[in-house]
């Protein structure tokens, strides 16, 4: 807690809150008892993997809770009214007017059928702080303020004529809106590429700063709190672990948790022996130019993928890297170039490619609640490539689901007759490891498949996906747009940018000096877990180091 | 005044017997049902287990007719319009016929044509309606376009149309209401695929070179399947009642064979004598339109993910 925000009144009291998610059977607390108090113009961190409570916490301190969700006990306090017994105009009064919400996805947050502006006035004009045309003039003023190319144009768009970063910081400026006492952001960042997410954090910093608005930050990207807090709480299961202000929770964490939180990005994969000169690549794309209809995306990419080793293709959204892995799949076939599968090419469309062929080249995907049927039991998700591919059946088939199962470490007897609706993030995409797995395939695509999952449960899947790299001597290609994942894993780094392949080669020569101007900006961009990392890399960008001249593409 | 009273007390004794009898047919299949259906039927509402109550005993109506009909379907029992008896549980209709053994006849004739007539709508459009969301292209072209042009026309005059040229009979009547009801049942399955084949599942089944057949089955249909059931629900309602509306007209199920519509017309004459008997049938569509509505209802709630 920094000295001046301690000496301010008192805002938010929240105290032995608890709050019940919605009866299956019976009901279950998701929040257990939490304390949390917070000063007039301070941010406070709340972090925890998924589950944890977090973001119920959040909007209880608007004195609302989801569908289905009550509040069994405890108390809110905000500003001396009791949110939990006030009447519900007076609520209705406080929310948007003197707290505000901003959610982790505007692009779904905004009603895509008005205009930025009109949804910005909604606020002020509602709660009669402004008229129109005033809230109009204060929208592009706080759109300056929020550092928005444009500002006094681009509230007159519509949402999806703004990219995704643009699109949050609008919505920060309208929170800010009826200048409230208190935002509670809700993993405002987490969707954006790191170079965006560096744009973002910054303008919603200096605003909270400049209007002196109290905030509650939630998320679980610790690197990101570290910027953003001045106290950071941690949350497991809807208890707090701990609290303490930013500094001293970074360099001194007391309890167990805490430090395993620390120490998440600690996983890195060892060196790997040389190549034999003559080896053979699993997968090559040789000079690979592919488009969507009349627009191109990739630009003459080559480049391959050889036995036991893990390729990360970096970049950021829209660069092109899954793209990549649809050409190399046959969804998109190239309009020139080839993919050759251990020197043979493979035919571009993956209707005219064999059924062996098919399963030497699986995929995992990143959303796993969309890459598993949803109707269909873990015996079959798992069983199916078995069955379809090796031709097992019967006892045989279900002896080699369990033997699976096993292996991406889940208990077969538990797991093997539920759906997926009945897992959890990190166990859906273990199954999707596992059904990729189940085709004995030479290659695994793995399309941004940690960056859905909290960090304690993504650096199991990658320790998983190491581990069974060297027991089945797979070949990799990792899509990423997080460094830290690919600091993890990577043998060979390929980075894009707008459908071109920017820079090349073995990890450690890409993570050290000297690089393209394009890498060195994603390089920077990484969020580090020190709390000054944020103003050092400004200070440098704005003096041109740091991969501050290059733009990255806002799409 | 007093008379309103009553049909107000009547009203609320009938929905208080609706719902006890709800609670007590929930309560009782509970008891039988295997246990992940017993869960299911425990979250059923009343309304939707009193509708459940409702079809359960049409079925059994339709199934065990000849046994519980006192007399034949087509058997001249007694005088014209005779009034109620012991005898005779609704009285007799236009022609000396019992009216209650008619009426249980009709529910077995209208329910089953109905039910066939629906099967064959959805059999027809779900699978041509996920052919053509899964494959798209020219065929998903064609086939909407041929929809789009049956659509255009409006169904009961198009019906009327169609059954004049192919002249009426029970199969004639069943394949022109399939005809036409499985062009919004094609709609219907192809809106809903269309969001599904996007999903990563169904690319990642592609991409291990499952067929179309397999795809469509394994792999879509169950997605698929609670607006469909809900639609099935509901279309059942309009196939019964657009059966009953050319029956009524004299175009569908042809005498001396009992359907409820045509029991209407054939009986109308005694409405202006303060009877109520030509209801009856019409009470009869209605009563199992409300139920199946509400089981429908239900499913569409839970297939809408919504709670409370």
């Amino acid at each position: 807690m920094t000295e001046a925000a301690s000496n301010k009144p008192v805002l938010l009291t929240i105290r032995g809150l608890r709050i019940e998610g919605p009866p299956d059977e019976k009901w279950n607390e998701i929040v257990k008892g939490v304390d949390l108090s917070l000063h007039r113009g301070e941010v406070l961190g709340l972090i925890g993997e998924s589950g944890a409570g977090k973001s119920t916490l959040g909007l209880a301190a608007m004195g609302f809770t989801r569908d289905g969700c009550r509040i069994s006990g405890g108390s809110i306090d905000f500003d001396g009214i009791d949110l939990l017994t006030a009447p519900e105009p007076v609520r209705r009064g406080l929310r948007g007017k003197r707290i505000a919400y901003v959610a982790q996805s505007a692009a779904a947050s905004f009603n895509p059928a008005h205009r930025l502006i009109d949804q910005y006035s909604e606020g002020p004009v509602q709660h009669g702080v402004m008229s129109k045309a005033e809230a109009q003039r204060d929208a592009m003023e706080l759109y300056r303020r929020m550092r928005l190319p444009n500002p006094d144009e681009i509230g007159f768009r519509y949402p999806h004529q703004v990219s995704g970063g643009q699109l949050q910081r609008a919505m920060t400026a309208m929170a800010m809106a009826c200048r409230p006492d208190l935002i509670i952001f809700d993993e405002p960042t987490t969707a954006l590429d790191v170079t965006t997410q560096i744009e973002v954090l910054s303008a919603i910093r200096d605003i909270v700063a400049q209007f002196d608005t109290a905030a509650i930050y939630i998320t679980h990207d610790l690197a990101v709190v570290a910027q953003m807090a001045d106290r950071i709480k941690v949350l497991l299961h809807g208890e707090e672990v701990e609290e303490a202000d930013t500094r001293t929770m970074l360099s001194a964490p007391r309890e167990d948790y805490t430090k395993s939180l620390w120490a998440v990005r600690s996983f890195e994969r060892g060196a790997q022996p040389a190549l034999p000169a003559a080896d053979v690549p699993v997968v090559e794309m040789r000079n690979i130019v592919a488009a969507y209809g009349p627009v191109p995306v990739l630009h003459d990419v080559s480049f391959e993928i050889h036995r036991r080793r893990t390729v990360a293709v970096v970049g950021e959204s829209g660069s092109g890297k899954s793209t990549a892995a649809r050409v190399i799949t046959g969804l998109l076939p190239p309009s020139s170039g080839s993919v050759l599968f251990e020197g043979q090419p493979l035919p571009a469309d993956y209707r005219q490619r064999s059924k062996d062929q098919l399963r030497q080249a699986q995929m995992i995907y990143q959303m796993a609640d969309t890459a598993l049927n949803p109707k269909h039991r873990i015996r079959e998700i798992i069983g199916r490539p078995v069955h379809f591919y090796l031709g097992k059946s019967g006892k045989a088939l279900t002896e080699r689901v369990r033997e699976l199962l096993h292996l991406i470490e889940l208990e077969p007897d538990k797991f093997i007759d539920r759906l997926p609706s009945e897992l959890s993030g990190g166990q859906k995409q273990r199954i999707g490891i596992a059904r990729a797995l189940a085709a004995e395939p030479r290659f695994i695509i793995c399309d941004e498949v940690t960056s859905a999952l909290d960090q304690l449960v993504a650096e199991g899947i990658l320790r998983l996906l190491d581990r069974l790299q060297t027991e089945f001597d797979l070949a990799y290609m990792f899509i990423t747009h997080d460094l830290a994942t690919v600091k993890a894993i990577a043998d060979e780094v390929v980075v894009m940018k707008d459908g071109r392949v920017v820079e090349q080669g073995p990890k450690a020569e890409m993570f050290a000096p000297p690089h393209d101007p394009y890498t060195e900006l994603l390089l920077s961009s990484v969020p580090e877990m020190d709390p000054d990392w944020l103003d050092r890399l400004l200070a440098e960008r704005a003096a041109g180091r740091a991969g501050g001249t290059v733009q990255a593409s806002e799409r | 005044m007093v008379a309103t009273l009553r049909f107000t007390l009547w009203l609320a004794v009938a929905v208080v017997a609706a719902a006890v009898l709800g609670w007590l047919f929930r309560a009782v299949l509970t008891r039988i049902a295997p246990a992940n259906a017993a869960r299911l039927l425990r979250s059923a509402p009343l309304s939707a287990s009193f509708g459940m109550a409702v079809i359960v005993f049409y079925l059994l109506v339709a199934i065990l007719a000849p046994t519980i009909a006192p007399f034949g379907e087509r058997e001249v029992v007694g005088a014209q319009f005779m009034p109620a008896s012991s005898e005779f549980l609704l009285g007799t209709d236009n022609l000396g016929r019992d009216m209650f053994s008619r009426l249980v006849f009709g529910v077995r004739n209208t329910v089953s044509i109905a039910f066939i007539t629906t099967a064959l709508a959805f059999a027809v459009g779900a699978v041509l309606g996920l052919l053509a969301a899964t494959v798209s292209g020219w065929i998903d072209q064609l086939l909407s376009r041929v929809v789009d042009v049956l659509m255009a026309i409006p169904a009961l005059i198009f019906q009327l149309l169609l059954l004049t040229i192919v002249g009426t009979s029970i199969i004639n009547m069943i394949l022109v209401i399939a005809l036409i009801d499985s062009t919004r049942v094609f709609r219907l399955a192809r809106a809903v695929a269309m969001n599904i084949v996007v999903m990563d599942y169904i690319e990642a089944a592609k991409l291990r070179g499952e067929g179309l057949w397999r795809l469509i089955i394994r792999e879509i249909m169950p997605n698929a399947a609670a607006p469909l059931v809900a639609e099935f629900g509901l279309r059942f309602c309009f196939v019964f009642l657009s059966i009953s509306a050319l029956s009524f007209l004299g175009l569908g199920i042809q005498p001396p064979t009992a359907d409820l519509g045509s029991m209407v017309r054939d009986n109308a004459t005694l409405i202006t004598f303060g009877e109520v008997t030509p209801l009856l049938p019409a009470g009869a569509i209605a009563l199992l339109t409300v139920a199946v509505n509400f089981v429908v209802d239900w499913m569409l709630h839970r297939a809408s993910g919504l709670k409370e």
